[in-house]
């Protein structure tokens, strides 16, 4: 007997101004299966997601669960129907405790007073589930990102929910804590509950999913079991075209190597007590230096050094062999240092300013306030990197907080080519966009970088590091623990020197 | 048709000014002369004439609160600073009428320019003082700038020594009492003032500046804008301005009272800031629309008297008006409205 799906979507359209983001989208959710959604940047998952938890109402088409059409209004809404979100961006309470987190809003009373044991013995309970032992009343803004995000999960399973939605729940997690997540999963595969599933891992699409639901530009494009669907086709099904899988192009499209003699920018010791050990790195240009390393190893924590945003202790920085003190942002973008930071949303876009506005952001702020640019100027240079970056945009006046992931991405990297700086420095440039949207970002990268660019490039992803690195200086603990030659490299040997097995 | 009118009621200027006409239209119903402009003297007379005039101190206050709250900040110490600036100016020029040889000349304390000079100067002083705080310690405007307003009258007091101090130096009052071509002279420094902050906000890159950091000051920072001098500077600009405004209302009064002088003027000029359609949250901003907010207050104000609505409630009155203005300007009851709307006519 076929079983019967829990939640059916059925010819769901959706428009904004301007932009059909659905067309007769469809979606089938079964008891105690884990359904991946996948697709391009703007390919509507966003969409279909916030139509089945209320936070849009859908044109025409409708939901059913369980048979019932339902409509809701609302995230409070579509909870109460038994569809619990956990959404991209955790949006928890950072300065409550976890106890608190996991109930709010819906605090067990004892009379008129909140039932406080109940929550605490209640909120250990949920993470215990989740193979999570933490102490619940401690602040939720102590404990890292991992933690947070399995927080999330618990209070969104706290809600006897029959249909759980993850939206990219992993794009801050590390391997151990993903596969954490995905035992917590196969958990609740067992108890019967649907999970739908957004990522854009391919790894982790193929680890934990029994189905797949493909959309490309709104539309539904097909529902396969994973097991049947291979990851080339997978991907093509998403972009549309045959594209090679990301890791075959990697060696062929590595630069031609040509270091200069003398590196653009050389780090002795640089460290700050607590945040970074000394660390000594050389940048040359023309030349993609990766930092390889988990997460919490100091990536970040050196590319923020390197940047003057946070003071480093000790060590010296020279450019082009002068010495220099890199004290703020502002004196780092003076010495041609470009700078693309991990958090997009809160550290690099300008949501409500436009592309075009955002795109001249970095070059007017060197100008100074009186040079400046003639609008028609800023126009003209905007429509250029819109064309020769590929950022998809009816025009450069829409805000830029509109645009999907990969775009902004992109736009960032107009913000600072525009500069025509000398080094770039790219934290995360790929996290949570989609898979071809990730190969025109490293293919820009390697673009700028035959153009005579020095970059540095962080990604969490090792494949990525590996594709466009001439170098990578592998990092653990805070502390760099060597560095290799990017062509010889693979991930055996990378992860070997990040488990301190040198020999 | 339909689109240049959704166009029209899209563009921000469309709900202030809808609100500003509304009122007027009050006031003609009550006052049919309300729009009478009549030339007397070679001066124009009128009730618009008059609430121009009035509004004029408000209205460049609010252009100063427009750029302060665009970078996310506040400034509830321009009253105080008013105080002090119209204390400074009024106690270094007093003045006095005296006849020398039958022939009269007023003669003030300290020559007239440096005593304006020096009251924009010791507002300056102020603000650069709320710049220090919020953008060099760090500290959150609203708390900052508290620290001002509620020590600057103190501080006005001590210049005036108590007193309310009368300004007997004739040449003075031109500034808020004057005509040039038949205009109040006050209405000229507006417009002084909006047109070298227009040229600044639009011709520059300032704007630009100040909204990109009003949305994201960190990925402002990180672009390589120094957030923290331009906020610092913005907070002395919005104290220039109170400073400039305290030089007319102590001219148009003939004398400084520091308990009195800009008494929550603040509060008007946050009003007129948020009635012209800027975010309190920061960021996008409109000068124009803070001069309409402005206006709104000042017509409402003037509507308030002539009706003769007892003092001790005009603030009630005042406040129901803004309630209700404010309900008109607020995107989401808007939406319901419409939505109501629709569906009544829907189902007729």
């Amino acid at each position: 007997m076929k079983p019967t799906p829990v939640l059916v979507m059925q010819d769901i359209c959706k428009s904004f101004p301007g932009v059909k983001a659905l067309t007769d989208a469809r979606l089938r959710l079964f008891p105690g299966e884990v359904h991946a959604l996948m697709g391009q940047n703007g390919a509507g998952k966003s969409t279909l997601i916030k139509v089945l938890t209320g936070v849009e109402s859908p044109d025409s088409g409708q939901i059913l669960l369980k048979d019932q059409p339902i409509r809701p209004e609302s995230v409070d809404d579509a909870q109460k129907l038994g569809i619990s979100t956990v959404f991209q961006e955790v949006n928890l309470c950072p300065n409550l405790s976890v106890a608190e987190n996991i109930f709010i809003g819906r605090f067990p009373m004892r009379g008129l007073a909140i039932d406080w044991k109940a929550i605490e013995r209640d909120a250990r309970k949920a993470l215990l589930a989740l193979n999570i032992d933490i102490d619940v009343t401690r602040t939720l803004s102590e404990f890292p990102v991992a933690i947070q995000q399995m927080v999330a999960i618990a209070r969104a399973l706290s809600t006897e929910a029959q249909v759980l939605i993850l939206d990219e729940p992993t794009s801050s997690l590390d391997e151990d804590e993903v596969e954490r997540l995905f035992d917590a999963l196969r958990e609740l595969k067992r108890k019967g509950i649907a999970i739908l599933f957004v990522t854009h891992f391919l790894d982790q699409t193929y680890a934990i999913s029994d189905r797949i639901t493909v959309l490309r530009n709104g539309e539904f494009i097909g529902e396969y079991p994973a097991a049947e669907l291979g990851r080339l086709e997978l991907i093509n099904t998403m972009v549309g075209r045959d594209i090679d899988e990301a890791g075959q192009a990697a060696k062929s499209a590595s630069s031609a190597d040509r270091p200069t003699d003398r590196p653009f920018i050389s780090v002795q010791g640089l460290g700050a007590a607590g945040r970074m050990h000394p660390i000594d790195l050389d940048i040359y240009q023309g030349q993609v230096l990766g930092l390889g390393g988990l997460l919490g190893s100091g990536r970040t924590e050196t590319a923020r050094m390197l940047f003057g945003i946070d003071r480093a202790e000790s060590g010296t920085i020279a450019i082009d062999g002068a010495p220099v003190r890199l004290n703020s942002p502002r004196k780092a973008v003076r010495q041609g240092i470009a700078f693309c930071p991990e958090d997009r949303k809160t550290e690099g876009i300008v949501a409500d300013l436009s592309i075009r506005e955002n795109i001249i952001l970095a070059l007017q702020a060197r100008r100074g306030i009186f040079r400046y640019l003639p609008k028609r100027v800023q126009t003209a240079m905007a429509d250029e990197y819109i064309k020769q970056l590929g950022i998809r945009t009816p025009d450069a006046e829409k805000p830029i907080g509109q645009l999907s992931g990969g775009n902004q991405q992109k736009a960032l990297l107009a913000r600072w080519l525009a500069t025509e700086p000398k080094m770039l420095i790219l934290d995360e440039p790929t996290r949570g966009i989609d898979i071809a949207a990730k190969l025109e970002i490293m293919d820009l990268v390697k673009t700028q970088c035959r153009k005579g660019l020095a970059i540095l490039f962080i990604s969490s992803e090792m494949s990525e590091v590996l594709r466009v690195s001439d170098r990578i200086a592998v990092l653990r603990d805070r502390q760099k623990v060597g560095e290799i030659d990017g062509k010889a490299a693979d991930e055996q040997s990378v992860f070997r020197m990040i488990a301190g097995a040198e020999a | 048709m339909k689109n240049t009118l959704s166009q029209l009621t899209r563009s921000h200027l469309f709900w202030p000014c809808v609100t500003l006409v509304l009122l007027c239209l009050a006031n003609v119903y009550f006052n049919p002369g309300f729009f009478d402009i009549e030339v007397k003297d070679g001066h124009l007379y009128g009730s618009v004439i008059d609430i121009l005039n009035r509004a004029a101190p408000l209205m460049l206050i609010a252009m100063g609160m427009t750029l302060v709250i665009a970078t996310r900040g506040i400034d509830i110490s321009v009253g105080a600073t008013v105080a002090i600036a119209g204390a400074v100016v009024a106690a270094l020029i007093g003045g006095s009428l005296v006849i020398k040889d039958g022939v009269q000349t007023y003669v003030s304390n300290v020559p007239m320019p440096l005593a304006i000079v020096a009251a924009l100067a010791v507002a300056l002083l102020c603000g650069l003082w709320n710049g220090l705080l919020v953008a060099g310690a760090g500290m959150q405007p609203i708390v900052a700038t508290l620290i001002l307003m509620v020590a600057g009258r103190g501080v006005a007091q001590l210049i005036t020594e108590g007193q309310i101090v009368t300004v007997y130096y004739e040449p003075f009052f031109f500034i808020g009492n004057g005509f040039i071509f038949g205009i109040p002279v006050s209405l000229y420094i507006v417009a002084v003032v909006l047109a070298v902050l227009l040229l600044l906000t639009k011709r520059t890159a300032l704007g630009l500046f100040i909204e990109s950091v009003g949305i994201n000051p960190v990925a402002s920072r990180f672009s390589g804008i120094s957030a923290r001098a331009l906020v610092f500077w913005v907070y002395a600009f919005c104290a220039v301005t109170a400073g400039i405004a305290a030089l007319i209302i102590t001219s148009n009064v003939k004398s400084a009272d520091a308990n009195n002088a800009g008494l929550l003027l603040e509060l008007d000029a946050i009003l007129a800031v948020a009635l012209g359609g800027t975010s309190l949250a920061g960021g996008r901003f409109y000068l124009i629309g803070t001069l309409i907010g402005a206006l709104i207050i000042q017509t409402l104000t003037y509507a308030i008297y002539s009706l003769g609505v007892p003092p001790e409630i005009n603030m009630v009155v005042k406040a129901i008006v803004v309630f209700g203005v404010c309900l008109i300007q607020s995107p989401a009851l808007r939406d319901l409205l419409m939505k109501h709307a629709f569906r009544t006519g829907g189902t007729a």
